[in-house]
């Protein structure tokens, strides 16, 4: 049965993944140009764009999303870049990469939250300063959160995405015989920095490329990080779609679809402009390789690339210590840096409500990674036994997905869900987690996969093990650790989503992350400080999990362990 | 698309008889069993945890189901009845009750999207206070009995007693605020706690707010509305923040008072303030009073989407919230703060013993002291006063 199932996986795995946010791009156009029969509306016309051109936010809201994007993608890949070349192989490199890497696991919501604790006017740090170093006997009256530039917000994506960046720049690191470039260029004595980005940085951005469009699109198009830390005179276009939806007037509805073709738009112009950009920086860099300088500034730009790091984690790490203090905390006036009281009373009020948000937050990140896990399997096998391979430019079906805005599908896809009556419960929600786990959890599996050694199958299958044997008795348990990593970056992505749990559930699914935003409205900063916790935890324990079980599984049997 | 609509209804069982509402028998016996999504919002605690003991009690009582199902906006949830009628859903609706009023009501009850008539068919209609309150008419729309009230809402203001003197009029409020710049702010239009401090500035400053009560003409908005731009146009720079962010509703101004940064701020529930003292959100000096003059004050409804699949269960709710039980639960600011909705005088001695006893915290005025209740603008001037502050004061710079 495998034999005629398995060859049709990836052709099945292609479909679970872009067929939603193709059918939600359908579903968007036709709105957006007035086509909405089912609301007595046919089309087509331009009436929703005229809309949009009248909305006075219109130029500000655009603005904002392409520079937060594009400010956020140059920051997070100029410092890891600069943090890699000066310090990779290095002690330093190692502990900071070691703390980096489970901060990518927090969930953007969780991390903002954070952040905004921390550095308000009321925040911990003016709490930790005053009134000794800054005199200030009450906050000051200064816009730092929800800024009219989104600069805080920038910072908030920032300091998520560096974690990302490093760990996909050192998965590339493998393929790109970093070690010897760096040492040949060392020996005709180019500096650290210089020679890295003279020799190695090319290569590695070439196959970090796809994973920098993914940070591009996803900081043009965020709602969550906006939501909370952008501002709101207006928001951000994608934060305005979010809201037009869920305006019961049905021109609102006509001018959120309009809106979120102009945010697909806003986003294709700025990854051709990014791209452009590529093109200009890889001439410039030639003729800088062919001046021949050996280094310039070398150590100022590494230690900067290390301070802006360190920072970046103790702004995460930081800002999940001052949540747990509130989760905590009694009354807590300005400017004490600690409450007067603590209480586990925050807690016990919430106990019910996320307990709640916990169990359906893990039955949709279970299911929706087991189904991942299984598929990408399939996809690889299938690719082992048939040579069903990806090539490059099939990479990008894979990141699509991840780089087409979700504003700009999402309430397309809603619409016709509706439409087919199909809106209920727990499974679509699942359907469009999957569209996003699917690719995260396929990318984290392939390279240990393919990397297995193939003459492992050759002695099994001399044995006289089937394929399935093969996979199922020597392949896997092999790569128990990946698979079990991949599992746990496919659970924390899953319990990460807001607006696919937000549009596609209709208000009924709440999760960790939907009822930790809805707080973000009230202001309660214990209630947001116990779910946002929570919400961390839920992405964190998996990884604890794929650490710990394969080591206590390969106890007696340390020479299986691979990857 | 039209193809999937069709083969929706198709699908779809025709709608069920529904029980007639003044056979309360047949109501309770076809509710048990039934699960209720009441839609409502979110972003507060305490109304969260209310509604869980809600919950609680009509589970114990009645064999009903009630979830909540927490909104960030009460529109999410007119959206979602609109889309599913247009689809054509008209069985087993996603919603089964809204916490609703005003203008969502309006839309709705015009839309034909409610079922009803039945509040007023509910036994413990009884005890609802007809002639004192304004529970019969929404922001100037006749309810008909489509909405059944469960809560006073009455605008005050909280100001922290250690810093500022309560002011008598909102005049008075923009001249302390130009001395102190940085101090006040209000939530940010179109949340409905903003646009009803629009509504209170021009109802406060207006020599004659009678006007207010027709709908909004195109002859009429501009002169009446001109002093209230005026008035905004002298506040909003000395605003918190300058005026050039806003915090997104009330509850989320509470942590800005406990801080410091704000003396003043507004709230819609007279007891709000006493509750979050209780819980350490707010500090124990903030104290609240009212304008001379009086200030808004509406009711908060229930109201049941036509096509529920659960009518009779959300008919046992609406019902249950008007009971003395829930209306002197809701009204102890230790739950909620709310003002009752219901006549002490049509209560027996027994019932109203649970009103006398509460503590309404030191916070919250007394029924006396809260002062003439102004009424609410037809709804047409709301929803023009938000669009205009949002072109002229919501994506500026």
């Amino acid at each position: 049965m495998s034999r005629r199932f398995l060859p049709l996986l990836p052709a099945l795995t292609l479909i679970a993944m872009l067929g939603p946010m193709l059918a939600g791009l359908y579903g968007t156009i036709l709105p957006a140009f007035g086509h909405l029969p089912a609301a007595g509306r046919e089309g087509p016309s331009l009436e929703a764009f005229r809309a949009l051109a009248d909305w006075p936010g219109l130029p500000r809201a655009s603005t904002l999303s392409l520079s937060t994007g594009i400010v956020t993608t140059l920051l997070a890949l100029a410092i890891t870049m600069t943090l890699v070349a000066g310090w990779s192989g290095t002690r330093a490199f190692r502990v900071l990469e070691r703390a980096l890497s489970p901060l990518l696991s927090v969930p953007h919501a969780a991390a903002a939250f954070g952040l905004a604790f921390l550095i308000a006017p009321s925040g911990w740090v003016a709490r930790a300063t005053s009134p000794w170093l800054t005199g200030w006997e009450r906050p000051p009256d200064l816009l730092i959160v929800q800024d009219s530039w989104g600069l805080t917000m920038t910072a908030g994506l920032v300091i998520k995405e560096i974690p990302f960046l490093l760990l996909m720049t050192l998965a590339a690191l493998a393929q790109t015989d970093a070690a010897r470039a760096r040492a040949i260029s060392a020996a005709l004595g180019y500096g650290r920095v210089t020679g890295w980005f003279k020799t190695v940085f090319p290569r590695v951005y070439a196959q970090i490329r796809l994973p920098v469009y993914v940070v591009l699109a996803y900081g043009m198009s965020v709602v969550d990080v906006a939501v909370i830390l952008g501002p709101n005179t207006p928001s951000t276009l994608s934060v305005q779609i979010v809201r037009w939806m869920s305006e019961p007037d049905f021109d609102a509805r006509l001018l959120a679809n309009a809106a979120a073709l102009l945010q697909l738009a806003l986003v294709v112009g700025a990854l051709v402009t990014w791209r452009l950009g590529e093109i200009a920086i890889a001439w410039l860099g030639l003729r800088w390789v062919a001046r021949g300088g050996r280094s310039s500034g070398d150590a100022t730009l590494a230690g900067g690339a290390l301070v802006l790091s360190v920072t970046s984690a103790l702004a995460i790490g930081g800002g999940l210590a001052v949540l747990a203090v509130w989760s905590v905390a009694g009354f807590w006036g300005f400017p004490d840096p600690l409450p007067a009281s603590f209480t586990l009373g925050n807690w016990a009020r919430h106990a019910s409500g996320l307990n709640e948000a916990l169990g359906q937050t893990a039955v949709i990140a279970c299911v929706v990674t087991l189904a991942a896990v299984i598929l990408a399997i399939g996809c690889l096998e299938a690719e082992h036994r048939h040579g069903l391979r990806l090539t490059r430019r099939g990479m990008w079906l894979l990141y699509l997905p991840l780089i087409v805005p979700q504003t700009a599908f999402l309430p397309g896809l809603q619409t016709l869900l509706l439409n087919a009556n199909l809106d209920r419960g727990i499974w679509p929600v699942m359907l469009a987690h999957l569209v996003f786990v699917m690719p995260y959890v396929f990318l984290s599996l392939a390279d240990p996969f393919r990397a297995w050694d193939p003459r492992t199958a050759n002695v099994a299958a001399a044995l006289g093990a089937s394929p399935d044997r093969v996979l199922w008795q020597v392949r896997l348990p092999m790569l128990l650790r990946p698979v079990l990593t991949a599992a746990a970056v496919g659970l924390s992505v899953s319990v990460g989503q807001y607006l696919p749990t937000l549009l596609i559930g209709g208000g009924r699914v709440s999760t960790l992350t939907t009822e930790a935003v809805a707080l973000a409205s009230g202001g309660d900063r214990r209630a947001i400080a116990t779910y946002g916790l929570m919400q961390t935890a839920a992405a964190l324990l998996p990884f604890a999990l794929a650490l710990g079980l394969p080591a206590l599984m390969f106890r007696n049997r340390k020479g299986l362990q691979h990857g | 698309m039209r193809h999937l609509a069709l083969l929706a209804a198709l699908a779809a069982t025709p709608a069920l008889a529904q029980t007639d509402p003044s056979d309360w028998d047949a109501v309770t016996a076809a509710a048990e069993g039934q699960t209720v999504y009441w839609n409502a919002w979110g972003g507060s605690v305490a109304t969260n945890d209310f509604i869980a003991w809600v919950a609680e009690r009509v589970a114990e009582e009645n064999g009903v189901t009630l979830e909540h199902v927490k909104l960030t906006d009460t529109a999410d949830a007119v959206t979602r009845v609109l889309s599913e009628r247009q689809a054509g859903t008209d069985t087993d609706g996603a919603i089964d009750l809204i916490w609703i009023n005003g203008a969502n009501f309006a839309s709705m009850k015009d839309e034909g999207l409610l079922y009803g008539p039945f509040a007023e068919q509910l036994p413990n209609w009884q005890y609802v206070d007809v002639e004192g309150k304004t529970v019969q008419t929404d922001f100037t729309v006749p309810t008909d009995g489509y909405e059944s009230p469960w809560a006073m809402a009455q605008v005050v203001f909280d100001y922290d007693s250690a810093d500022i003197e309560p002011k008598g009029s909102m005049q008075e409020i923009l001249e302390w605020s130009q001395a102190n710049p940085g101090r006040f702010t209000y939530p940010q239009p179109p949340d409905f706690l903003g646009t009803t401090f629009l509504k209170q500035v021009l109802v406060d400053i207006l020599d004659d707010p009678a006007v207010l009560a027709e709908p909004a003409t195109d002859e009429t908005y501009d002169e009446v509305t001109a002093p209230l731009w005026d008035y905004l146009d002298a506040l909003t720079p000395t605003l918190w923040r300058e005026g050039r962010a806003y915090p997104p509703t009330g509850t989320a101004m509470f942590p800005l008072i406990a801080d410091g940064e704000l003396d003043l701020s507004i709230s819609f529930s007279p007891g709000a303030a006493s509750t979050a003292i209780a819980n350490n959100e707010l500090p124990d000096t903030v104290r609240t009073f009212v304008l001379d003059k009086g200030t808004i004050g509406n009711a908060s409804f229930v109201a049941i989407p036509y096509n529920s699949g659960s009518t009779e269960g959300a008919m046992v709710v609406a019902n249950f919230l008007m009971s003395p039980e829930a209306q002197a639960y809701a009204q102890d600011p230790e739950n909620l703060g709310y003002g009752t909705v219901l006549a002490m005088d049509k209560l027996s001695e027994e019932q109203r013993a649970a009103f006398d006893a509460l503590e309404l915290g030191a916070a919250t005025l007394s029924p006396d002291d809260l002062g003439e209740v102004q009424d609410e603008p037809h709804p047409s001037w709301m929803t023009r006063i938000a669009d205009d502050w949002v072109a002229r004061y919501g994506v500026a710079e």
